[in-house]
């Protein structure tokens, strides 16, 4: 493999230095101007931080490629900055079993432009009604640490406590999609004034929060860990607060849409905004961005939700809930995050990559930008902002509420492993 | 001009809203008469696009346009095998392709009234016939219009009428459309119902909203009875029927408490002995079966002003030209 020199570049948007990297590792931290290697790619001017890691995408594959495949959805990773992703349980068949675990981080590797790490269901077939073999999983060649019924919620208290229990025995971590079942049902959007005069089933706050609520509790209970997915309200926020004041083992995650858009867009009954949880109050928008810039949420995720054109090319209570993520999803942090100033991109690299391959305990992903270290990394252009249409994005699908806004900057290189998979903002 | 489609009464302003009912006054006088026709949409086709079944609201529609001569086609869409989501799409290409004018729909869905208008699959008119629990905007026009007819003489607007609307308030179409058009108009709207069936956030909506109908009838212009449907009893929204039409049912007793001159409204179907009784149905107050005959005429205006009134014939001249 050529060696290759990283030059220039600000890392963490700090310290101008060459990064030399040979095979998979990074040797050489040097000053500008002074590293040698056989590719050059300039990162001047540019920010460098180690890859994005995600830990909540939807590859579709099994089952949905003609939304998202495994090799389509690496190449919108890797174009969206990202080295590893967590690939979502909820496929046909469901990831419920070593073998299709196994099959999706196979695939993961054939396409080799990310590390494809699958999530396993919690329960057989999402059904909430009887544990999937986690042990199984976790001990396959993909190495499951991860569990979620994402999509549904683990709503069974029984069950949730059952599965905190096993995964301990394996370091496992439960992924809860927090949402009770009963609270919303038929729910179309948040439930508020707005809701009210759309004549929209209303998905209340508090069909999240009493789920969170009741598992930091059970969680302290059974002495587990507990990852809280796509956190959307500011009582979730406090929930979360609480627990982590207690000394509970939660962590939780934000998505970028959560973070920049409010339910207001609803009013188009356009349903490219229609997600789960849904988009919520401005009130809630800026409580979710306090708490990831001062680490009571832990990371962001970008809950990747490719959905094929007639799943959204309808009326809003026909159409599929969830958007595309990953290509959008650092241009939006850096207007949310680094444009305002609430988080620097020390913060940044900590929230995206660092702090969710820590929870995913993945290994060889969000190590430093240091001597030693396995080269995932990315090169962040802050003078050329990018302005998303459905042309340019690799995903197979084009779901995506950002299309025609502009952010401020552009990825510009990844490496994966040593290897470039995007070069000069094309796949390499 | 009230613009290209009427989706929502939110869309209406005073004027326009007045312009639609002052329309609607000069195309009764069509109704009355034994030759009940007018040439002004003639060679414009009108489509009913019918994902619900209602027959009253599709037959006052139809008969509307029919009395503006336009050809009318009805496209009931209930029972296609074709997925919800495709056969909106599809259905509106089709009519599209088929040069429709002015499409009136009804749909289940909240909103696909203004999907339908906004996502670039037809170009003609489009017209909420009553869409989810969102809006029913002609509903509430045939409404304002009979109310200004008894309270005001049938000139000017509704400032100062005290209109109550009671029921399920949450699944209502009529009561979203009915308190934004009603306040526009100058009216004082009170809201009646059990807390379970008024929607998050109501307290912000132009109305003041009570849970007591008792507290709301002696000073009522006018009093609105909701269609409540049985099948709420199993979402727990109410204990029973029993219960709810003793609380919130308008009978004889009840219709003593009001003012002598109010009057009873209802959008039907009526459950007779649930939220009216059949003694107030039937009474001299209520003018339920008039909003029918007003609801034809409101949607002759309607269409006349979305579809003729750019062609600038008054009905009188049009009357003068006439068959």
């Amino acid at each position: 493999m050529a060696s290759v020199v990283v030059r220039s570049g600000r890392l963490y948007g700090d310290d101008v230095r060459d990064l030399v990297i040979d095979g998979d590792r990074i040797v050489d931290v040097c000053k500008p101007g002074t590293g040698a290697g056989d590719v050059v790619v300039e990162a001047d001017g540019c920010i460098v931080l180690p890859g994005l890691v995600d830990l909540h995408t939807h590859l579709r594959e099994p089952g949905r490629e003609h939304a998202e495949t495994i090799e389509s959805g690496s190449r919108a990773a890797a174009k969206g900055g990202y080295t590893c992703v967590h690939a979502m349980a909820n496929t046909s068949p469901v990831a419920d079993t070593a073998g299709v675990v196994e099959q999706v981080w196979r695939r993961g590797v054939e396409a080799g432009l990310v590390d494809v790490r699958p999530v396993g269901a919690v329960t057989t077939g999402l059904r909430g009604e009887q544990l999937a073999e986690l042990g199984a999983m976790a001990h396959s060649a993909a190495h499951v640490r991860v569990f979620s019924d994402d999509g549904l919620c683990v709503h069974d208290p029984l069950m949730m406590r059952r599965a905190l229990e096993y995964v301990k025995a394996f370091d496992g971590v439960i992924a809860q999609h927090a949402q009770d079942p009963r609270l919303t049902e038929g729910a179309q959007m948040n439930e508020g004034e707005l809701s009210g005069r759309l004549g929209l089933a209303g998905w209340p706050a508090v069909a999240e929060e009493s789920i969170i609520a009741r598992d930091v509790l059970l969680t302290e209970h059974v002495k587990s860990r507990l990852h809280v997915c796509h956190v959307s309200t500011a009582g979730s926020v406090d929930v979360i607060r609480w627990a982590k004041g207690r000394g509970i083992n939660v962590t939780a995650e934000a998505t970028p849409h959560h973070l920049l858009l409010t339910e207001e867009l609803v009013e188009t009954f356009d349903p490219l905004y229609k997600v789960n949880p849904p988009l919520r109050r401005s009130e809630d928008v800026l409580a979710l961005r306090a708490a990831v810039a001062d680490g009571t949420i832990d990371i962001i995720a970008t809950d990747h939700a490719p959905h094929p054109r007639e799943d959204k090319d309808c009326e809003w209570a026909a159409a599929a809930m969830g958007m595309l993520g990953l290509e959008t999803a650092l241009g939006v942090i850096a207007e949310v995050f680094v444009k305002t100033e609430l988080m620097d991109w020390y913060q940044v690299a900590d929230r995206m990559s660092v702090a969710p391959a820590r929870i995913g305990a993945v290994a060889d992903q969000g190590q430093p930008l240091a001597v030693g270290s396995v080269a995932n990394l990315l090169v962040w252009d802050p003078r050329t902002p990018t302005e998303f249409n459905a042309g340019s994005l690799s995903s197979r699908s084009s779901n995506s509420p950002y299309l025609g806004m502009r952010f401020p900057g552009s990825v510009r290189h990844v490496l994966f492993r040593g290897r470039l998979t995007v070069r000069e903002a094309q796949m390499a | 001009m009230i613009g290209k489609h009427l989706l929502s009464t939110y869309d209406l302003s005073r004027d326009q809203a007045l312009s639609i009912l002052d329309t609607t006054a000069e195309l009764a006088a069509v109704s009355e008469r034994s030759v009940k026709k007018l040439p002004t949409l003639r060679g414009r086709t009108v489509v009913n696009l019918f994902f619900e079944d209602s027959t009253r609201t599709r037959l006052s529609f139809e008969l509307a346009a029919k009395r503006l001569s336009a050809d009318v086609i009805t496209f009931s869409a209930k029972g296609s095998s074709v997925s919800k989501g495709e056969s909106l799409k599809d259905t509106a290409l089709t009519l599209e392709a088929m040069g429709a004018d002015a499409v009136i729909i009804r749909h289940g869905a909240s909103g696909a009234p203004y999907r339908l208008a906004n996502a670039g699959w037809i170009g003609g008119s489009v017209i909420n016939a009553g869409d989810g629990t969102h809006e029913h905007p002609t509903q509430a026009l045939l409404d304002a219009f009979t109310l200004r007819r008894h309270l005001r003489g049938g000139v000017g607007d509704l400032s100062g009428a005290r209109v109550v609307i009671v029921g399920d308030v949450l699944h209502s179409r009529v009561a979203r459309s009915n308190v934004r058009l009603l306040h526009t108009l100058g009216a004082h709207v009170t809201l009646v119902a059990p807390p379970t069936l008024l929607p998050v956030g109501v307290e912000s909506w132009p109305c003041t909203v009570s849970y007591h109908i008792d507290e709301a009838l002696p000073s009522a212009d006018a009093i609105m009875m909701l269609r409540v449907q049985a099948e709420r009893m199993a979402g727990s929204y109410f204990p029973s029927a029993l219960e709810y039409s003793r609380l919130y049912g308008l009978d004889a007793r009840r219709m003593r408490a009001l003012p002598p001159d109010a009057v009873v409204l209802h959008p039907g179907p009526m459950n007779r002995g649930m939220e009216i009784s059949a003694e107030v149905a039937d009474s001299p107050r209520a003018v339920i079966v008039e909003q029918v005959t007003n609801g034809v005429n409101v949607r002759m205006a309607v269409l006349y002003l979305l579809l003729g009134g750019a062609n600038s014939e008054t009905p009188d001249r049009a009357d003068k030209e006439g068959v």
